[in-house]
C-alpha cells in the first residue's frame, strides 16, 4: 500500500469529482425535461406519437451508453453540413457531446419511470379535480404531474446512481472526470488498487449522499 | 453496403465475429456473476452479522462505483496480481493475461453483484410456509432446497434476472477499452481505417439492440416455461 500516493492523489482526483458533479447535474436537468416531455408524448393515444416515444426510449435503453457518445462525438462531426452550422459550436466540445449523450440516454429512462407514474396515478384523483370544475391543464400540472413526481422518487433515485456512474464514459472522450484523472494516475504510476480505493471512495460518498437525499425526499412527500 | 461485405473488401466478417465475442465475453462474464450470486446471496442471508457484512460490502461497492473504474483496476491490477500469486510459488517470469479472462471477469464481479440482488429479493419473497411444509416432509437440506426452494426462486428470479442480462450485455461494450476485439473495438477500428464513424456505430448501435432484442424474445419464453402451474 502506498499511503503517500493515496493522499497526493486526493485533492487531484476531488478536483477531477467536480467535473463529474457538474456533468451529472447538468445532463440531469436536460434529461428531466426530455423524459417529461416523452413520458407525456407516450401517454397521447395517437398511435404514431405513441411508437415514436417507444422507439426513441427502446433504443437509447437498450445500446450501451458508450455507442451513444461514440456516435455523437466522433459520428456528427462527420456530417458535412452540421459543421457549417451554429450546432457545430456546441458538437465540437467533447463536453457538450458527452451532456448530449447522457441527457438523451437519461432521459429515456426517466421517460419510462415518469410513465409509469402516471399510468399508476388512481383514475378517481383525477376525477375529483374534474367534479371540483377545475380545468385539464390544471388538473395535470397541480394534481398529476406532484403525485407522478412522487410516485417515481425512488426509481429515479436509482437512475441518478446509474447516471453518476454513466459519466464516467465521459473519460472515454478526453474529458478529465474523476475516472479519467484516477485513469491518468493509474497509468502513470502503476498503483491501480491505491487509486482505486481513493477514487471508488469519492464515488460510494457521492452515492451515499444521493441516496440519503432521495430517502429524505421521500419521507417529506410521503402521503401519510 | 459495400463497407459490410465479407472478406477482404468489407468488414461484414470482422463485425460478425466481433458480435459472437460480445455473446461469448456476456454469457461467460453472466455465468461468472453467478458464481458469486451462489456465494454472496447465502452470505446476505445469513444470521452472521460479520457474513451479512462482507456480503453488503461486496454488493454496495461495485453498484456504487462506475464499471469503467472497475475494469481499469482489473486491467491494470490483473497482471500484478496474478504476478505476485506466481511468485510466492517461485515463478518469476512476465505473465500477461488474456483480455477476455480480465474483461469477462471484470464484468462478472459487476454482474454477480446485481445478480446476487435479485436473488436474495426472490427467495426472501417466498411463502415461510413453503420452507416449514418442506421440513414438515421430512426433506433433507438439499431436497429442500433443490425441489421445492430453487424452482420457485427462478420464477420469481427471471423477470429481473433478464434485466442483469441486458446490463452485462451492455457493460462488455466497455471492454473495449482493454483491446478486446468485441463489436465496439472492431467498429472503433473500422471507423478508424475508414473514416467513417458515423456509419460504423451506427451499425454497432443496431447490433446491440438485435442483440437485445433476440435475447429478450428467448428470455420471455424460460419466463413462460418457469411460470408453469401459476
Amino acid at each position: 500500500m502506498d499511503l503517500e500516493l493515496m493522499i497526493n492523489s486526493l485533492p487531484k482526483l476531488l478536483n477531477a469529482a467536480v467535473i463529474t458533479l457538474k456533468l451529472l447535474s447538468v445532463s440531469l436537468i436536460i434529461g428531466l425535461f426530455i423524459g417529461l416531455f416523452f413520458a407525456i408524448l407516450r401517454l397521447n393515444k395517437n398511435i404514431f406519437i405513441n411508437r415514436f416515444a417507444y422507439g426513441y426510449s427502446y433504443v437509447f435503453r437498450g445500446t450501451p451508453l458508450l455507442v451513444q457518445i461514440f456516435i455523437i462525438y466522433f459520428g456528427l462531426g462527420q456530417i458535412e453540413y452540421l459543421r457549417s452550422t451554429v450546432l457545430w459550436v456546441i458538437l465540437k466540445e467533447p463536453y457538450w457531446c458527452a451532456i448530449i449523450a447522457f441527457a438523451l440516454n437519461t432521459g429515456a429512462y426517466t421517460s419510462e419511470i415518469l410513465r409509469s407514474a402516471f399510468q399508476t396515478i388512481k383514475p378517481g384523483i383525477v376525477e375529483a379535480g374534474k367534479s371540483l370544475g377545475i380545468s385539464n391543464k390544471v388538473i395535470f400540472y397541480k394534481i398529476q404531474i406532484p403525485i407522478a413526481i412522487r410516485q417515481s422518487l425512488p426509481a429515479y433515485g436509482n437512475e441518478i446512481i446509474l447516471m453518476m456512474k454513466g459519466t464516467s464514459l465521459a473519460s472515454t472522450v478526453t474529458i478529465m472526470d474523476l475516472t479519467g484523472v484516477a485513469k491518468y494516475i493509474i497509468s502513470t504510476t502503476f498503483k491501480p488498487i491505491e487509486v482505486f480505493i481513493v477514487a471508488g471512495g469519492i464515488y460510494l460518498f457521492m452515492t451515499f449522499i444521493i441516496h440519503n437525499v432521495i430517502k429524505f425526499l421521500e419521507k417529506k412527500y410521503s402521503f401519510n | 453496403m459495400e463497407l459490410l461485405a465479407f472478406g477482404d473488401t468489407g468488414w461484414g466478417d470482422e463485425l460478425f465475429y466481433a458480435t459472437l465475442m460480445t455473446i461469448a465475453v456476456s454469457i461467460t462474464a453472466m455465468f461468472i456473476g453467478f458464481l458469486f450470486a451462489l456465494i454472496f446471496t447465502p452470505l446476505k442471508l445469513s444470521k452472521n452479522k460479520f457474513l451479512n457484512f462482507i456480503a453488503n460490502s461486496y454488493t454496495t461497492i461495485i453498484r456504487g462505483v462506475p464499471e469503467l473504474l472497475v475494469i481499469y483496476l482489473f486491467f491494470f491490477g490483473g497482471t500484478g496480481a496474478v504476478m505476485f500469486v506466481a511468485s510466492i510459488f517461485g515463478y518469476n517470469e512476465y505473465i500477461e493475461i488474456n483480455a477476455f479472462i480480465t474483461g469477462a471477469f471484470a464484468i462478472g464481479i459487476i454482474s454477480g453483484a446485481y445478480s446476487t440482488e435479485v436473488f436474495r429479493g426472490a427467495i426472501q419473497s417466498i411463502d415461510k410456509g413453503q420452507f416449514e411444509a418442506a421440513n414438515v416432509l421430512g426433506l433433507n437440506k438439499f431436497g429442500k432446497f433443490f425441489k421445492i426452494i430453487l424452482p420457485q426462486t427462478l420464477r420469481l428470479a427471471i423477470p429481473n434476472l433478464s434485466n442483469v442480462w441486458q446490463i452485462t450485455l451492455k457493460d462488455t461494450s466497455l471492454i473495449s477499452v482493454t483491446g478486446l476485439v468485441e463489436i465496439m473495438r472492431q467498429s472503433y477500428i473500422a471507423a478508424g481505417s475508414t473514416r467513417d464513424p458515423l456509419f460504423f456505430y451506427s451499425f454497432a448501435a443496431v447490433l446491440y439492440l438485435l442483440l437485445t432484442f433476440v435475447s429478450m424474445k428467448l428470455i420471455n419464453r424460460l419466463e413462460v416455461k418457469y411460470s408453469r402451474g401459476y
